[in-house]
């Protein structure tokens, strides 16, 4: 476990050294925020509707338990099939128990993160299905051997060149950079995919109680054709992705999209209610498994708003962080500033402690959830957690016991501030210090620190007391 | 201005106190030279915002503790030149001593009465112009506990308009934090120099020969940054500009 702050702090290495992702973060996570922008700036009153959407989220997740049974009632009504699982093992057992009884043999995924949350692809290529993602950033990764590195556009670490090269890698065509000519190349190879699959593996952006119905937002419409093609609908959801009415979920769908790319509505808003009945479309089943995989742990302690989150990914493009590293630094599938509170939430266990440190709490996630989640709020906890479990190193803890110590009794600081400044007058030049020793080396990587001041203010007010006295 | 005599109690913060005293008299100077009396709390230290944001929460507590004791030996407003600092009194301490029966009453009450300087001048003294005079071309970082802790954002840029004599420029990414987060500098220290030389690039390009912030924190962090690079661009506290006159 001690190793793992060290493979961290080598990812951020490598991702700051990483020329590409930082033209391509560069060309994103901008352009992200500014239509975010423009997006809420379209609505009346988006304070309002953002006051809205958090209340409907506080209180689903206040009577979680009761809206997942009239869910679960609601989906066997019309003639759909709930599964619950409590982890992700159980998750992908039920999906894989489900193609091996249908003989499925190929699956066409839409966008789910869950799914990615509890890697089933690996589980169903382990067993020798036949699995593609059909987003085009899913599409893209999948081809590359790659997890997602952003919530909502996948791929966004790479470069329109690097996407460019990895079509003609992998599929044969011309090298190009021009981005409707290789929307043009996956659309020609997924379209057998859709045709062909028995099965198709959806997320859910929200689930509603009371219809049982399924909204899921697409601006390519791959989720439409997955769901609807093959013979057997699977929607993967977390037990939190719930609203309890239709009405609620038009509240949600006004700040999705706006938060997310900044669009009024994405191109497709598919919205399911069970599976063919009677109808020349659809699926002849419809499956939905709900998966708690560690959520139900955090509902009312100091993190559980965090599954108030609506996975738009308005506050990976707003953090300077993940601005700076992307999402593949982060190590899990949830990345930026609600990776950072969520990963090491619903995995207690792993090693992900020094996620939270991994922000200087500047609060501009706070400011665009649009479910107003005080991310720096649980970073703050985590952080505290961590001291807490004594997973904070060592010298942390020590050097603030200490400064309490100092900054608790006016004779100690004083002291303390002589000593310190005789010390580093030492190694000053013109009262700055060039380098700092470790573990303080971090500073002066990039920056000079100043010597402490001839006479600190306490020191002049106390002369001028005496002056005036 | 008001008419009535106003009288405020001066938390320096421990950066300014040690590292950039400048500011504490610069603050000093210009309350009085608008009528306040200050004075200033002998054996003040440091708030606490580093242990806390670290996740020492016992230490930050004792230190919390030991500032609010020192604040309540009178019941004047106080004043800080610090946006984290006045965040950390104003919104943490509460938090930080809900279950602190002696403690929490006294933590709302200091919180209640705490002012950012610049939040002090413009919002309780309706002051904008403070008699300052200066010829600096000027970028104004807003740090952000400043903008999005206590929610000041009008306030300094009032005051700087103010200042006869000098010209405010617009800094692209201004909102953009700068990196510091206290230890996070030091913990993270590649991502946080990554983060800090977006912000210098852009002060560099605003063509200002001074940037003012409100937060000894980002200036430290800020000017070590720039004298690495060798840039002659001046660093100020916002009460550093607005004591100077010519």
């Amino acid at each position: 476990m001690n190793s793992q702050p060290m493979s961290f702090h080598r990812r951020i290495s490598h991702a700051l050294a990483d020329g590409a992702l930082r033209v391509a973060l560069d060309r994103t996570t901008e352009r992200f925020t500014l239509k975010r922008a423009a997006g809420l700036a379209s609505l009346p009153d988006s304070d309002e509707v953002r006051d809205r959407a958090r209340a409907i989220r506080l209180h689903t997740l206040s009577r979680l338990d009761e809206y997942l049974e009239q869910f679960d009632a609601a989906v066997t009504l019309v003639g759909g099939r709930v599964h619950w699982a409590a982890d992700g093992q159980e998750a992908n057992a039920i999906v894989l128990d489900l193609a091996r009884s249908h003989s499925v043999e190929r699956i066409v995924k839409s966008k789910s993160m869950v799914s990615e949350e509890v890697h089933l692809n690996h589980t169903l290529l382990a067993a020798g299905l036949d699995v593609v993602e059909s987003d085009l950033g899913e599409y893209i990764i999948q081809l590359a051997g790659e997890t997602p590195s952003h919530i909502i556009a996948p791929a966004v670490h790479k470069t329109r060149e690097q996407i460019g090269q990895l079509l003609a890698d992998k599929l044969g065509v011309p090298v190009t950079d021009d981005p409707a000519e290789m929307t043009a190349t996956a659309r020609a190879a997924l379209r057998d995919v859709f045709l062909r699959a028995e099965m198709g593996v959806s997320g859910v952006n929200f689930g509603v109680a009371s219809t049982g119905s399924l909204a899921i937002v697409t601006n390519e419409g791959n989720a439409s054709l997955a769901v609807t093609a093959p013979r057997i609908h699977v929607a993967m959801m977390g037990i939190e992705r719930l609203v309890p009415t239709l009405d609620d979920l038009t509240v949600m769908l006004q700040i999705l999209a706006r938060s997310a790319t900044g669009q009024k509505l994405t191109v497709y808003t598919d919205l399911l209610t069970g599976p063919r009945r009677g109808d020349l479309d659809g699926p002849e089943e419809l499956h939905v498994v709900l998966i708690d995989n560690g959520r139900s742990h955090l509902v009312g302690t100091e993190v559980g708003e965090i599954l108030a989150c609506i996975r738009c990914g308005a506050c990976l493009n707003a953090c300077p962080v993940y601005q700076q590293v992307g999402g593949h630094a982060y190590g899990s599938v949830y990345s930026g500033p609600i990776g950072a509170v969520l990963t090491p939430s619903l995995d207690r266990g792993g090693p992900w402690h020094s996620l939270p440190d991994a922000s200087s709490l500047c609060g501009a996630c706070r400011e665009v959830c649009p479910v107003r989640i005080d991310i720096p709020r649980m970073l703050l906890a985590l952080r505290a957690r961590a001291v807490h479990s004594g997973k904070t190193g060592r010298w942390v803890r020590i050097a603030f016991r200490l400064y309490r110590m100092a900054a608790t009794r006016p004779w100690l600081f004083r002291r303390t501030v002589s000593v310190g400044r005789w010390l580093m007058e030492l190694f000053a030049v013109d009262g700055w210090l060039h380098r700092l020793p470790p573990p303080l080396s971090g500073w002066t990587l990039s920056r000079e620190f100043p010597v402490i001041a001839g006479r600190t203010f306490s020191e002049r007010m106390r002369d001028r007391l005496a002056a005036s006295g | 201005m008001s008419e009535a005599k106003h009288t405020v109690q001066l938390f320096a913060t421990c950066l300014v106190d040690v590292i950039r005293p400048t500011v504490g008299l610069a603050a000093l100077q210009v309350l009085e030279r608008l009528g306040v009396t200050v004075t200033v709390p002998t054996g003040q230290t440091c708030c606490g915002q580093p242990a806390f944001n670290t996740g020492c929460l016992d230490d930050a507590r004792a230190m919390a503790r030991y500032t609010i004791d020192l604040l309540e030996r009178s019941p004047v407003p106080i004043v800080v030149p610090s946006g984290s600092c006045g965040d950390m009194i104003v919104h943490r301490y509460r938090e930080l001593l809900a279950d602190d029966p002696a403690y929490a009453p006294k933590a709302e009450r200091v919180a209640a009465r705490t002012y950012e300087l610049s939040q002090y001048l413009v919002e309780v003294l309706k002051v904008e112009d403070v008699g300052a005079q200066c010829r600096r071309t000027i970028a104004y970082h807003p740090s952000c506990h400043l903008l999005r802790g206590l929610g000041v954002r009008a306030a300094p840029a009032r005051l700087l308009e103010g200042i006869s004599g000098a010209c405010c420029v617009p800094l692209s990414g201004a909102e953009d934090c700068c990196g510091f987060g206290g230890a996070f500098a030091v913990k993270m220290g590649e991502l946080s120099s990554a983060i800090l030389s977006r912000k210098l690039d852009a002060i560099v390009k605003s063509g200002a020969d001074t940037v003012v912030a409100c937060d000894a924190g980002c200036l430290l962090h800020i000017e070590g940054g720039l004298r690495r690079r060798g840039s002659s661009v001046e660093v100020r506290h916002l009460a550093e500009v607005l004591a100077e006159s010519e």
